[in-house]
């Protein structure tokens, strides 16, 4: 492991100098709630969080964003993309789980078909540290999806808390060339010790989350069973399951304009919704709650694998923390694991 | 592009087929085609929606889309008049596998507005460069009414033709209407065209797809040789924004047009 050490008291320093580079974005505590923000001084970072409500998703792929302004007059009609920022950004303290969420969403984005160049520029101009999990949550379930707590996948460089300083994990060579202006010094081989005896207490307070061993099968046979029904039949239909989910990627386009002058816009969006599938037709191949909800699990946990060879969920745990009626997802799919006369 | 001609297809006004020509002639020389392949048409203010083009790359410069008023969109592009200047997308999806069906007959079973794709495609095969290279040509078409049939004009030069079969029928007839009456799949049923060699291509409203689909069988004809071209409610025609999938497979992506043999592996999620 090539690994640097950064005492915290030069966590300050470092993010004041990084501030200078970069865009910086961490966690910040307003009104109880832990957000990424980007931050003007390193006195705003709060680092004694689980988790943060939201994931930083929207630092590569917005919540909300133009595609392209449009403007018509006299039969000419002039299409303007908007100016993107030039600045580097840098997310500071992100989760392994939101980490790794950035390669399942690349997988969508980055397509053999089709790039998408909004989401890729803001991907290829950010850099990740993030911050391995010493106390994982009761609803984490990362181990279960490739994951876990220390998991490097999508950091650049990945720091695990050994009590006064932090272990800065080098992942890749965005994360090397950024420590290595920084002078800070090669972890000794007691202080690696340390860290491995960290990350081997973390992942063991994992849950056991979802069994995954033949689930995908499971699903696939289980279409049409009845038991989606009973699963499903307390959903909502809120949605904040997707809005919260660091790897759900699904999107409406629209227009906001006064007559032909105006802009095109992304906007997230939820397949939890009816109108997601509503045809103009007036058919909806998705009518209820029961197709909905088993459409957000086959997305994540099949079709996901058959198109992009992995899982698209990365185990946050965040549909399960904040759904309204405690609609767990791992006890959904654990059911269908358990399901009996299904091949 | 700029509407170059809007024609109303239908006696209640809500089809119409616009014609629509490239503004720049590069885009003209770059936007190569299939027929069965879609586009994003985009009224500007209002939004864009996905419609297949109605016209064969083989009938050269303008595109046409036949467009059924029902949605924001659509009823803005039928308050358009000739002049006006729309934004396509496209081409996307994979249209019609015109070269598989090289050396076969070929059956098209279309109704309602769904036919627009599968007049491109009749064109296209009837066109005299092409129309050597397939086999016997049968077109069956249905609408509920008389009046509900689209391209009149181009139906009656096509009844002229000896290279091809055209079978005409309507739910409901009137008065005037010399044709066949009955929905399509027992219309279909009654022609009985052979399967041997010979492809089938359906589009049309998911009820008739339903019901012709165990005709079809009835006929002989295989699940690989049965094309269907389907329709989902879409956005971004790029396997991206996550609502046309059916299974692990994009309609806009992937489709629209699927095997019955590709549509057997999938969930049975498309007839809502």
């Amino acid at each position: 492991m090539r690994a640097k050490i950064i005492r915290k008291e030069d966590i300050a320093g470092l993010l004041e100098s990084l501030m200078e580079e970069y865009e910086v974005f961490a966690p910040v505590k307003r009104d109880g709630l832990v957000l990424f923000e980007r931050i003007s001084s390193a006195s705003e970072v709060f680092l004694d969080y689980q988790n943060s409500l939201m994931p930083p998703k929207q630092l590569t792929f917005p919540q909300t964003e133009t595609l392209f302004g449009y403007s018509s007059a006299k039969g000419e009609v002039k299409i303007e993309v908007p100016h993107r920022e030039e600045k580097p950004q840098l997310i500071f303290g992100i989760r392994p789980c939101d980490a790794s969420s950035f390669v399942v969403l690349d997988r969508v984005f980055d397509g053999e078909d089709y790039k998408d160049t909004y989401y890729l520029e803001r991907r290829e101009k950010t850099i990740t540290v993030s911050m391995g999990c010493v106390k994982p949550r009761s609803t984490c379930f990362c181990s279960s999806v490739a994951g876990g707590p220390f998991s490097t996948e999508g950091s650049d460089l990945l720091l695990i808390d050994i009590g006064d300083k932090y272990i800065a994990q080098i992942v890749s060579d965005k994360g090397a060339q950024l420590l290595e202006k920084r002078r800070f010094r090669d972890a000794t081989e007691d202080e690696l010790a340390s860290a491995a005896t960290v990350v081997k207490a973390a992942e063991a307070s994992v849950g056991p989350g979802v069994e995954m061993d033949g689930l995908k099968d499971k699903l696939d046979s289980s279409f049409d069973d009845p038991i989606w029904h009973q699963l499903t039949e307390k959903c909502l239909s809120c949605g904040i399951c997707t809005f919260l989910c660091p790897t759900c990627h699904c999107f409406d386009i629209v227009d906001e304009a006064v007559d032909s002058n105006g802009e095109r816009i992304r906007i997230w969006d939820s397949c939890q919704f009816p109108l997601f599938t509503l045809q103009a037709s007036g058919l909806n191949p998705r009518p209820t709650v029961k197709e909905r909800f088993r459409q957000r699990m086959m997305h994540k946990f099949s079709y996901f694998l058959d198109k992009y060879s992995r899982v698209g969920c990365v185990g946050c745990g965040r549909c399960i923390t904040e759904c309204p009626v405690n609609l767990d997802l791992r006890q959904v799919l654990n059911s269908v694991s358990r399901l009996e006369g299904v091949k | 592009m700029r509407i170059e001609k809007v024609v109303v297809e239908t006696e209640d006004n809500n089809v119409k087929t616009f014609s629509l020509c490239f503004l720049n002639k590069e885009d003209e020389g770059s936007f190569t085609y299939t027929p069965g392949q879609f586009a994003e048409v985009s009224v500007l203010g209002k939004g864009e929606a996905p419609f297949g083009m109605a016209s064969s790359p083989t009938q050269s410069g303008c595109l046409e889309f036949t467009v059924s008023k029902a949605g924001v969109v659509t009823t803005a592009l039928h308050n358009m008049e000739a002049g006006g200047i729309v934004g396509v997308r496209g081409p996307l999806g994979n249209g019609y596998p015109v070269e598989a069906l090289k050396g076969s007959n070929v059956v098209m079973i279309g109704g309602g507005f769904g036919f627009s794709t599968l007049r491109a495609l009749t064109n296209f095969l009837l066109d005299d460069a092409n129309r050597g290279s397939f086999g016997d040509v049968t077109v069956i078409y249905g609408a509920r009414s008389p009046g509900l049939l689209l391209y009149k004009d181009e139906l009656k030069q096509w009844q002229e033709r000896t290279d091809l079969h055209l079978y005409l029928t309507v739910d409901v007839g009137d008065q005037e209407w010399p044709g066949r009456v009955g929905v399509v799949p027992k219309v279909t049923k009654d022609i009985a065209p052979g399967s041997e060699n010979t492809y089938v291509v359906i589009c049309g409203p998911p009820v008739m797809i339903k019901f012709t689909l165990p005709v079809i069988k009835e006929l002989g004809f295989a699940p690989d040789r049965t094309l269907l071209s389907l329709e989902m409610r879409m956005k971004c025609g790029l396997g991206m924004c996550g609502r046309c999938n059916i299974g692990a497979r994009y309609v806009c992506l992937d489709g629209p047009v699927f095997s019955l043999a590709e549509l057997n592996q999938l969930p049975q999620e498309f007839w809502g």
